[in-house]
C-alpha cells in the first residue's frame, strides 16, 4: 500500500485516493498547436512509462485536491508529491 | 521426436523405477546467429516457436528467456479459458483459441489436465446485465455462448453461493452461463509447447536475459544483446508481456502500453465445493477450484503502474470482502499463496499482434488475460512472421489502429471488468 504525501493533509493511506493515470502536459497547451502525429502521440502516450513515473492521484476521500506523484514503479518508493494545479 | 508419452511409456518407466525418463527439452550452447530470435519463453513465445516450426517449417529458431521456462506471466494468471468477449474482432479469435486448447493435449502429446468447466457470471447490477446481454447477442453470431439463468438456477448450480439475498446491498439478479469455459494446468502448457518445439529443432535458452535490441538504421533489426553476449538474427519477436514497453524502447520504439498488476491468490485445498468457474463482475472477484482442491481467486487490477509482481494488502482485502459478501462460508479459508501478474494494457484493452516500423521486429503484447489466447495468439503471430501476411483472426490487432484511434474497446478482457 502506498502512503501518499498530500501537500494539504500530510501522509495518507492510498485508500483515500483515486488513481488518475499518468501525468501529461495540459491539453490546452497541445490541442491548438499540435500536428496530427503530435496529437496522436499526446493521446496515446500520456506520459513516459519509464521506471520512474509521474502520476495523478486524487485525494477523493480527503481534501479533494489532485496531487502529482513521482514514483519508482519497481519499488513503489515515492520521490516527490506536489499539488497539481492543471487538473 | 523423443519418447512419446503414452500408457506404454509410463508402464515401461514405472518398471525401471522412473530412472530412464529423458529431459523434455535439450540444453544448447548459445550460437552467435539464428534466423529467428523469440524473446520470452512464456506461453506466447513458446507457442509462436512451435507454430513457426510445425506449421511453417521455419528453422534455426532460438527462444531466449531471462528466468526459467514458464516462470513469468504464464504462471501468474488464473488459467481461465473462455471466449465471452464483446467485439466482432475479439470473439472469433478467442473461439478459435478455446477450440485449439481442447485439442492441444493430443497435438502436443502432453496431458494439460484440460477441464471444461463452464463459467457462471453472478450478476448483481442492471448495467452489468445489459453489458452481458449485449455480449450474448454478439457472441451468438460467432458460435460462443452465453445463456441467462434465473437466480434459483444460479443457487442450485453454485450451492456455496448463500450471500446476495434479497434485501442485501447487491442482491443477485441473474446468472449468465458460458459453457465453453475451461481451466487447465499452466506449467503443462508451457512445458508441452517447449517439448514439442524442442523436438522440431527450436533451441530454448533459459537464464539468458535480453538486455536490448540491436538495430541498424538502414536495414532494421540485427539481433539482440543478452547477458550471455550478442546474438544476431534476421528477425526478432517480442513476447515479454509487462516488459514490452521497456524492451521496445531500447530500439527507439514507443509502444502504447502501460504495465499494471493483476491480483490473484490461492486458498488451502478443501473438498469439492464448486465445479464451475464463478465470476462476480460487480464485486470484482472470480474463482475456480483446482483438481487439488485449492480455490484460485482473482481480483481487480491494482491502481498505478507497477513492475513489482506482488499485491497490495488493500487490493487483497477488497477482493476478499467482495468474495465473502456472496460466499460467507469462505471466511475460514486460509490463503496459501498470493501473486500479481503483469498486464501491459493498450489504450483499448485489446492486444497487439503486429510487425513494427523497424523491419524484422515483431511484437505480441497487450495481453490482458492472455493465457486463454496462447494457442491462437501463437498461431497468428507465427503466420505473420513466417509469411509476412497477418492471420485473418490476428489482423484486427494491428499497431496502426492506434494511429487512427480505431479502437477495439473490449469489456471482456478480464473476467471482472
Amino acid at each position: 500500500m502506498l502512503v501518499i504525501n498530500c501537500p494539504f493533509c500530510g501522509p495518507r493511506d492510498e485508500r483515500e485516493f483515486d488513481y488518475g493515470g499518468l501525468a501529461k502536459a495540459p491539453r490546452s497547451k497541445v490541442e491548438r498547436v499540435a500536428s496530427n502525429s503530435e496529437w496522436t502521440a499526446y493521446l496515446l502516450h500520456p506520459g513516459d512509462q519509464g521506471r520512474i513515473a509521474d502520476e495523478y492521484w486524487w485525494h477523493a476521500r480527503g481534501c479533494g485536491e489532485w496531487v502529482r506523484v513521482r514514483r519508482d514503479t519497481t519499488t513503489h518508493r515515492i520521490e516527490q508529491s506536489e499539488v497539481e494545479s492543471d487538473r | 521426436m523423443k519418447t512419446r508419452y503414452s500408457f506404454w511409456s509410463l508402464a515401461r518407466n514405472a518398471l525401471t523405477g522412473h530412472r530412464n525418463w529423458q529431459p523434455a527439452w535439450r540444453q544448447h550452447a548459445l550460437k552467435p546467429r539464428y534466423d529467428m530470435v523469440i524473446v520470452g519463453a512464456g506461453g506466447h513465445g513458446l507457442a509462436t516457436a512451435y507454430y513457426l516450426a510445425s506449421r511453417f517449417g521455419m528453422k534455426r529458431i532460438a527462444v531466449l528467456e531471462r528466468g526459467w521456462l514458464g516462470g513469468g506471466n504464464v504462471a501468474r494468471n488464473t488459467v481461465t479459458i473462455r471466449s465471452n468477449y464483446l467485439r466482432d474482432e475479439s470473439i472469433p479469435f478467442f473461439v478459435r483459441s478455446v477450440k485449439m486448447y481442447e485439442g492441444l493435449s493430443r497435438e502436443l502429446n502432453f496431458n494439460l489436465m484440460h477441464s471444461r468447466r463452464t463459467m457462471i457470471d453472478v450478476v448483481q447490477t442492471y448495467p452489468k446485465l445489459r453489458d452481458l446481454t449485449r455480449r450474448m447477442k454478439i457472441m451468438d453470431m460467432y458460435g460462443s455462448h452465453y445463456d441467462r439463468i434465473s437466480v434459483a438456477e444460479v443457487r442450485k448450480r453454485i450451492p456455496a453461493l448463500t450471500g446476495g439475498q434479497p434485501g442485501s446491498r447487491l442482491p443477485v439478479l441473474a446468472g449468465m452461463v458460458h459453457r465453453e469455459a475451461a481451466v487447465n494446468r499452466h506449467d503443462a502448457v508451457a512445458w508441452a509447447y517447449a517439448r514439442a518445439a524442442d523436438a522440431l529443432g527450436v533451441e530454448i535458452h533459459q537464464n539468458t536475459e535480453v538486455t536490448g535490441l540491436t538495430v541498424d538504421k538502414g536495414t532494421g533489426i540485427c539481433g539482440v544483446a543478452t547477458s550471455r553476449g550478442p546474438v544476431s538474427a534476421d528477425s526478432v519477436a517480442l513476447a515479454v508481456s509487462g516488459h514490452t514497453f521497456q524492451l521496445a524502447r531500447s530500439a527507439g520504439l514507443k509502444l502504447p502500453l502501460q504495465t499494471f498488476n493483476l491480483t490473484a491468490f490461492v486458498s488451502e485445498p478443501v473438498k469439492p465445493i464448486v465445479d464451475v468457474v464463478v465470476n462476480c463482475p460487480d464485486l470484482g472477484v472470480y474463482f475456480s477450484q483446482t483438481a487439488k482442491g485449492e480455490l484460485v481467486i482473482g481480483g481487480m487490477p491494482d491502481a498505478g503502474l507497477s513492475y513489482r509482481r506482488d499485491i497490495k494488502q488493500h487490493v487483497f482485502e477488497n477482493t476478499v470482502s467482495g468474495l465473502l459478501e456472496l460466499f460467507p462460508t469462505f471466511r475460514r479459508l486460509k490463503m496459501l499463496r498470493q501473486w500479481a501478474g503483469h498486464l501491459d494494457i493498450t489504450p483499448d484493452g485489446s492486444p497487439i499482434i503486429d510487425r513494427t516500423r523497424i523491419p524484422g521486429l515483431y511484437v505480441t503484447a497487450g495481453w490482458w488475460g492472455g493465457y486463454k489466447a496462447i494457442p491462437a495468439g501463437g498461431l497468428c503471430f507465427a503466420k505473420l512472421i513466417a509469411t509476412g501476411e497477418p492471420h485473418t483472426l490476428g489482423a484486427p490487432f494491428s499497431l496502426s489502429r492506434f494511429d487512427s484511434f480505431n479502437y477495439i474497446m473490449e469489456t471482456g478482457t478480464t473476467t471482472v471488468v
